[in-house]
């Protein structure tokens, strides 16, 4: 029988990034899952950070591109033996290039529960002005 | 199928193959690890959430990444040496008037349930929900625990 109130998480591997340059610590880079979403006034990105700290997420905007990297300790004990594993750890890292004019003084940003919400708010002459059409 | 007959002895050759199989797993393990077992993907049940299972001396760790979900969205209980974690993850409404330039969250059910390899006392289970990482911790049955042995 179907579920008809949501539909089935299915499971996906994390997606690997190549980084624009070659990496000079080890470990794996994956690129976090986003949503990015833009309403009149703002630019909202949200992303999934499981196991980054706040300390250890970097937020960077500068020529209008968009660097989100996060560190990720390992939660696993010294003495912790591999049965199975299914999903790697490892950093964050993802870029995008904004389109819009960003307000850098009013960015909201919030790391909860391993998902970052940052708020962008469009620079006032980014913002559309609503021009009413006078009728005579 | 194996034909017995009188003149015949199966085991023999049975033990012959089966060591041959034995040698062929192992010169294919090595193989892998030749590769850095990396660029080979993890093997997986494919069934969200991904767990990752470990133990120590006393104690077995089920992990899994389960960014934006809240710890009452979730469910996690132990029977026998089966541990179960159901949930849903809904991912809150925006609202109207949103244009979306991208969209790979996404938010459904899931039901996971694990067979520990042991014997596990299920009243001493706890589970923690910390930065989008469930981690669950269970102890070993005490009759489970491996016992040093003193030589005297």
């Amino acid at each position: 029988m179907m579920d008809t109130s949501g539909k089935e998480l299915q499971a996906k591997p994390k997606t690997g990034v190549t980084a624009p340059a070659e990496q000079t610590t080890p470990g794996a880079v994956f690129s976090p899952a986003v949503d990015i979403f833009e309403t009149e006034k703002d630019i909202n990105l949200l992303a999934e950070l499981p196991g980054v700290k706040s300390d250890d997420l970097k937020i960077d905007l500068r020529d209008n591109v968009l660097t989100l990297s996060g560190d990720v300790t390992p939660l696993e004990g010294p003495d912790e033996k591999d049965i199975f594993s299914e999903y790697e750890v490892g950093k964050y890292y993802r870029q995008f290039t904004l389109s819009e004019e960003i307000d850098q003084n009013k960015i909201e940003a919030e790391l909860k529960e391993g998902v970052l919400r940052l708020i962008l708010p469009k620079a006032a002459k980014a913002v559309p002005k609503k021009i009413t059409i006078k009728t005579a | 199928m194996i034909i017995r007959s009188p003149f015949y002895f199966p085991n023999v050759s049975f033990r012959n193959s089966f060591s041959e199989l034995e040698r062929m797993r192992q010169d294919m393990d090595r193989l892998m690890e030749g590769y850095g077992g990396r660029y080979f993907m993890p093997q997986t049940a494919g069934v969200f959430p991904l767990i990752n299972l470990t133990e120590d001396k006393d104690d077995y760790y089920v992990r899994a990444e389960l960014p934006g979900l809240k710890a009452d969205e979730l469910n996690i209980s132990v029977t026998g040496n089966n541990l179960s974690i159901t949930g849903e993850r809904k991912i809150a409404d925006r609202g109207e008037n949103v244009y979306y330039h991208r969209r790979e969250r996404e938010d459904g059910t899931f039901s996971r349930i694990i067979a520990l390899p042991g014997e596990v006392d299920a009243n001493k289970v706890d589970a923690r929900l910390k930065d989008g990482i469930l981690t669950v911790h269970i102890p070993k049955a005490e009759k489970a625990k491996p016992k040093q042995i003193k030589i005297k």
